[in-house]
């Protein structure tokens, strides 16, 4: 091989050249296929280039060394002036001028297209995209004489970077590696981005002579959306690249000193702006996903990749564009318009948010073509503190539950978008099962604890509060003041205690009864001490049966006197109950409370009622009765029994009615001084020890003992006449009802011995016929 | 271990979705199988009372048929539990319908959204490691990401899914449940 002289212009050149093909980055040799385009870039026959393959010593090599390649290029340049193709020629021809090379009108078309590594759509978008500006710059550069004194001038700007693009087409190797870098995934080969580079390459220097080939673009972007705004793109993509290609070597070197395609511009982003406002006027607002389906629609791009890119732009996923999503959104359309294959997710300059921050990094940057610092690895360093932290807080946000709740409120704004039920609202509580709030009949405790808060209270408007009134007018109840508000107060436990045992099938009457009965407590407490103790109502309001009888009874003593009427009338105005009805309840409960009436835990300071008086003897005899009967044999002494029954059939209806008010009862009895329940508490403790049936008889004589001794000392209290009249009077019913109540219990008991007695007799008869065989 | 995901539409409309299956090269090798459906459901006809599936996916792609399978004869156990609670428990009735049914390969799991929208995963049995929550979160994952589905307005309820977020989301699931 001769030695090969070149000028400087030469060696510069052919070293660009070299470079360029060297895309193995050997220094050595050129790859053959980079070499052959560019041979064939040279507008030489075939068999020419051919030759100079030969002469240089490839074809002996089997590969272009860099002498070999700068022989082939010399040569290339003599038969581009002419000359014939020697080897001798090589140093012979002075001022040989530089080999041309010249891009193929369709490879420029390409480029213009596209820049795109998908030469499928270049004959496409060629009919499509109607791109005078672009096309105007084509076609300057159709003309070799136009690179041709580019090249100087670009030349200088380029040495500076050993990677400089080469003038005109050689100015693509260098940015061909800064493609390569590009973010861009459908990328072609190589080969086939050398066309764009070339392209922009090409029009890098048609850039600088000209004031901003946007420009010219800019007219286009009142038209149509989709072309200008391609159009726009793709001039602003030119520029970018352009002015890449025009930074500094270490803007370059950095990071490879490509912009992001993804990056909006200025004019792109205020194309995108004026978009939103024909749809949306707020910039503010959202555009529901209906209206910017049609939008899209209208780019004619499939649905399916039209859905890809909603689901890129649609960061918060909330089925609505904002600005900067339908910017995004618009940008990839452009995008895809343009042949770029879609990101598999959303580029960071896209990102909502991060655009804001481009646009301000974005506006410096471009003013000086050369210091397009903004050069990406500049500008993402501005965003990056922010951008991690929104690329974090994204992803959470769009994990998190709020999501669901857009999601239903947005779906409302889309007719095509299916209606969902928030899965995370919670039960709507109106469907909730609304448990029945059971409807008592029976006087709940509160109630009760009312009426006796009423009464404890100055609250004279309950009937009760006669009761409270009265005592001051009577001298005896000033000491008693204060037993009655112990009293009621036990009166209000037994309320509740007996509340406890409250059936619900009593009637509403029933219920008002032991009410009264409650409130007879006190009021026994006060009526004793309103008039001269009246032995009061029994407090055994608790169980309801014997409550009934109580009431009768307090019933029966109320209409007596008005003045009573509040004391006794613990519950208010009560028509007396049906005896017959309410006694034959708290038969069977009385029954058993027989034994309990010769408890004589009670103090003889229960001063039984005077209504008891009467009974006291039969109670005497009932407690002899109640002996034998508790022993549980049948014994024919009914008729002590029934005596005795009737008499402890008030004993035992006390006790029964005090069962519950065992707290009342044992209150009152640690009264002692107060002859309101007398017997009745008694009874009531009586009662609570059913058990100790032994102990009934004993203790029912103490009771009656106590009983008739209270007795006496009652009618003994009244000083007054009048009043004297009225308490007897009130006794006198309280006998009558206490007898009557006897009377039904020993009924009740009759029945049950004559039903023992029959069972016995059929025993006895079933012994018999043995007996009488 | 077979593990099959299945999103059914209601109506049906042979719509096998037949998105890209997992093939093992892209999965990687699992060892475990994994099938999901997607059983969509049309709201403008609501005479239909038939599923189609929606999205199908299964990793390994074996025996994907037997899944198919499995999964429709799953369908029948998904209406009777949502059947089964009546019309006032509708809103409270829970999402999440648990193992609708073991076999003795593998356990069925369903999940029904208030569109009726219903998830079938079918796990193989001898994966263990796969517990209730686990599969309740995956179903919530699935739902979010469907959703996202559905609020894309280039995307017509009925159609197929073939949202690529979905799917990236569901070939991340399933190799992290094999």
């Amino acid at each position: 091989m001769e030695s090969l002289t070149l000028t400087d212009g030469e060696q510069k050149y052919y070293s660009d050249l070299f470079v360029y093909c060297d895309t193995d980055n050997t220094k050595k040799v050129a790859s053959n296929g980079r070499v052959l385009d560019l041979f064939r870039a040279a507008q030489l026959p075939s068999e020419v280039v051919l030759q100079i393959t030969e002469l240089c010593g490839a074809t002996r090599l089997g590969h272009f060394g860099r002498s070999q390649f700068y022989i082939a290029l010399k040569l290339i340049a003599v038969a581009q002036s002419g000359l014939p193709l020697r080897v001798e020629s090589l140093n012979s021809v002075k001022d040989l001028p530089l080999p041309r090379f010249v891009v193929a009108k369709n490879e420029q078309e390409a480029r213009h297209t596209a820049m795109y590594p998908d030469s499928e759509n270049q004959g496409s978008y060629q009919g499509v995209i109607p791109r005078p500006p672009g096309r105007g710059q084509v076609k300057k550069l159709s003309a070799h004489e136009v690179i041709q004194p580019c090249v100087p001038t670009v030349e200088p700007q380029l040495q500076p970077d050993p990677t400089s693009p080469v003038v005109s087409p050689h100015q693509s190797p260098p940015t061909s590696p800064h493609w390569r870098k590009h973010k861009r995934q459908a990328s072609g080969g190589n080969v086939e981005r050398q066309p764009v580079v070339l392209a922009g390459a090409v029009w890098t220097p048609f850039r600088e002579a000209q004031a901003g080939p946007v420009v010219s673009g800019d007219g286009m972007w009142s038209a149509n959306s989709p072309p200008p705004v391609q159009e726009s793109w793709e001039n602003s993509s030119i520029r970018t690249v352009a002015s890449a290609t025009t930074t500094n070597e270490t803007q370059r070197q950095s990071s490879g000193g490509y912009d992001d395609p993804w990056k909006i511009t200025d004019e792109q982003r205020q194309y995108y702006i004026n978009q939103f406002k024909t749809i949306q006027p707020d910039l503010n607002g959202f555009i529901p996903g209906s209206a910017a389906k049609e939008f899209f629609t209208k780019s004619k791009l499939p649905i399916l990749e039209l859905s890809h890119i909603w689901e890129l732009s649609d960061f918060d996923k909330d089925g609505a564009l904002t600005l900067d999503e339908f910017c995004a959104a618009f940008h990839l359309v452009v995008a895809r318009k343009n042949s770029y294959d879609l990101p598999e997710k959303l580029p960071e300059s896209l990102m909502p948010k991060l655009i804001d921050l481009d646009d301000s990094a974005e506006v410096p940057d471009q003013a000086p073509d050369v210091g397009y610092s903004g050069s990406p690895v500049e500008v993402t360093p501005n965003k990056s503190p922010s951008m991690p932290s929104l690329n974090q807080t994204w992803p959470d946000l769009n994990q998190g539950n709020e999501q669901w709740e857009t999601f239903s409120e947005r779906s409302s704004s889309s007719q095509t978008l299916t209606q969902f039920d928030s899965n995370i609202a919670p039960a709507d509580p109106d469907t909730a099962i609304v448990h029945p709030v059971p409807i008592r009949m029976t006087p709940s405790k509160i109630h009760m604890q009312e009426m006796e808060l009423k009464r404890t209270g100055s609250d004279h408007t309950h009937p009760t509060s006669p009761l409270m009134a009265k005592p001051p007018d009577l001298s005896e109840e000033t000491k008693l003041a204060t037993s009655m508000k112990f009293v009621t107060a036990n009166s209000g436990d037994g309320y509740s205690s007996s509340d406890s045992y409250t059936s619900d099938q009593d009637p509403i009457t029933s219920v008002v009864t032991r009410q009264r009965s409650h409130s007879g407590t006190s009021p026994e407490g006060l009526k004793v001490v309103a008039a001269p103790p009246p032995p009061p109502p029994r407090p055994h309001a608790s169980h309801s049966r014997s409550s009934s009888l109580d009431m009768n009874r307090s019933f029966a003593a109320v209409p007596t006197g008005p003045q009573l009427a509040g004391v006794v009338a613990y519950p208010p105005a009560v028509p007396p109950r049906p005896l017959p009805t309410q006694t034959s309840g708290p038969h069977s409960g009385h029954r058993s409370d027989e034994g309990l009436a010769a408890h004589s835990t009670t103090s003889p300071h229960q001063i039984p009622e005077q209504p008891n008086f009467a009974d006291f003897s039969q109670f005497q005899a009932f407690a002899a009765s109640d002996q034998l009967s508790d022993d549980g044999e049948k014994h024919p002494e009914s008729l002590p029994l029934e005596k005795s029954s009737e008499g402890a059939g008030p004993l035992r209806t006390v006790k029964s009615d005090n069962q519950e008010e065992r707290a009342a009862a044992t209150v009152n009895s640690a009264k002692g001084s107060i002859m309101a329940p007398p017997p009745k508490p008694v009874r009531r403790r009586l009662k609570s020890e059913d058990e100790l049936q032994e102990e009934a008889l004993p203790l029912k004589s103490n009771v009656i003992a106590t009983v008739l001794a209270a007795q006496p000392s009652i009618p003994r209290s009244v000083g007054k006449d009048k009043k004297a009249i009225q308490a007897s009077i009130r006794r006198n019913k309280e006998t009558n009802t206490v007898l009557a109540r006897l009377n039904s219990e020993l009924q009740q008991q009759l029945k049950d011995l004559l039903e023992e007695r029959i069972s016995l007799e059929v025993q006895l008869e079933q012994l018999r016929p043995f007996s009488h065989l | 271990m077979a593990v099959c995901i299945a999103v059914i539409a209601k109506e049906v409309c042979s719509y096998w979705a037949g998105t890209k299956a997992c093939t093992p090269s892209t999965c990687g090798p699992a060892p475990y199988t994994f099938y999901l459906q997607v059983f969509g459901h049309f709201f403008f006809s609501p005479l239909f009372n038939q599923n189609y599936p929606l999205y199908i996916r299964s990793v390994p792609i074996q025996n994907e048929l037997k899944f198919h399978y499995t999964v429709h004869t799953s369908l029948d156990v998904v209406e009777e539990k949502i059947s089964a609670v009546g019309k006032a428990m509708a809103d409270q009735r829970e999402l999440y319908l648990g193992l609708l049914y073991p076999t003795e390969d593998y356990k069925v799991y369903g999940y029904v959204t208030n569109s009726k929208v219903k998830f079938v995963i079918v796990v193989d049995s001898s994966n263990t490691s796969l517990r209730d929550n686990e599969i309740r979160s995956m179903f919530r994952k699935l739902h979010n990401s469907f959703t996202d589905v559905m609020c894309n307005p280039f995307y017509n309820p009925g159609d197929t899914i073939q949202s690529k977020a979905f799917d990236s989301m569901v070939t991340a699931m399933m190799v992290q449940a094999s």
